[in-house]
């Protein structure tokens, strides 16, 4: 019971960074919508806003250590010009080849969407502190494109395991 | 922007959980919106303009494991980049609210997606 080292990767990339992203999501949100003073005290306030702003920075790592490890490690070995790759075993069958002609190529590049929205939204949580608590506006926007940032990741985080189950890099 | 203005309608607010302090501008928040959306543009972008012509799908490959993605990604990374430190100089200053920089975004961010999605830009492959 052992993995190659392809697959190591495989699942740095996708169960390591990417899972983490994706789960760590609904607690970064709940916090995100709570964040209102009618519901916290100041106590509250400073707790929740540190414990946001650690959330959010290591989702933003996450989101960047997914894209990183998935295009420059295990995408090589996927797109490699042997007949036993497989992006080859996909093309070779016009049963699976949309899983890369759409699913691979789409998904290589919307991922990268998701680190870009992801840091985006640790700098709104980090520049404004606790004065998301009184700014609505702001902490409404923050929550918007993290949900984007999210949409992007599972979009790829998806065809991604679909892709790895059809033709897995080995 | 004000406090009244941003209060959630239909809230009466904690006055004791609200942070002290005067407002940081909105403007360097306005910035990193703006940002992302050219980011996510510029993907769009590069990922069609490789489909459409040989000699930029080539110029994109910098990396010949990993192919044309390879220039595709850093290229936008340093577009994103490039565009936040400049808005962010433009508008570190000023109170440009999130909302219209938000509109503009999701747009910038709309054709980004429509960029990168394979059936639009295959229509731009040679014959």
């Amino acid at each position: 019971m052992s993995f190659t080292n392809h697959e190591w990767w495989g699942l740095i990339h996708g169960m390591g960074f990417g899972a983490l992203f994706l789960l760590a999501f609904a607690g970064g949100l709940a916090d995100l919508y709570s964040l209102r003073s009618k519901l916290l005290t100041t106590a509250g306030v400073t707790e929740r806003v540190r414990r946001l702003k650690i959330g959010v920075v290591a989702m933003a790592v996450a989101a960047w250590g997914t894209v990183l490890t998935g295009t420059w490690i295990v995408y090589p070995w996927y797109r490699a010009k042997t007949p036993d790759s497989p992006r080859s075993q996909l093309l070779a069958n016009p049963a699976t080849a949309d899983w890369h002609t759409f699913g691979m190529e789409w998904k290589e590049h919307i991922a990268w969407l998701a680190p870009i929205l992801a840091t985006t939204v640790a700098f709104i949580v980090v520049y404004s502190g606790a004065q998301l608590v009184r700014h609505d506006r702001v902490r409404r926007t923050a929550m918007g494109l993290y949900v984007l940032a999210f949409a992007f990741a599972a979009v790829a985080g998806a065809f991604g395991a679909f892709i790895t189950k059809v033709a897995p890099v080995q | 922007m004000t406090v009244n203005d941003m209060t959630e309608p239909g809230t009466r607010r904690n006055e004791d959980a609200i942070p002290a302090g005067p407002d940081k501008p909105e403007g360097p928040i306005s910035a990193a919106i703006l940002a992302a959306g050219v980011g996510a543009l510029a993907l769009g972008l590069f990922t069609t303009l490789a489909e459409a012509s040989t000699s930029v799908k080539n110029w994109l490959q910098w990396s010949d494991q990993v192919g044309p993605l390879s220039g595709k990604t850093i290229m936008a990374v340093l577009v994103w980049l490039i565009s936040w430190v400049g808005l962010h100089l433009w508008l570190r200053g000023k109170t440009y609210e999130t909302r219209r920089a938000l509109t503009l975004a999701l747009v910038l961010i709309a054709l980004g997606v429509l960029g990168t999605f394979p059936t639009f830009f295959e229509l731009f492959a040679p014959e």
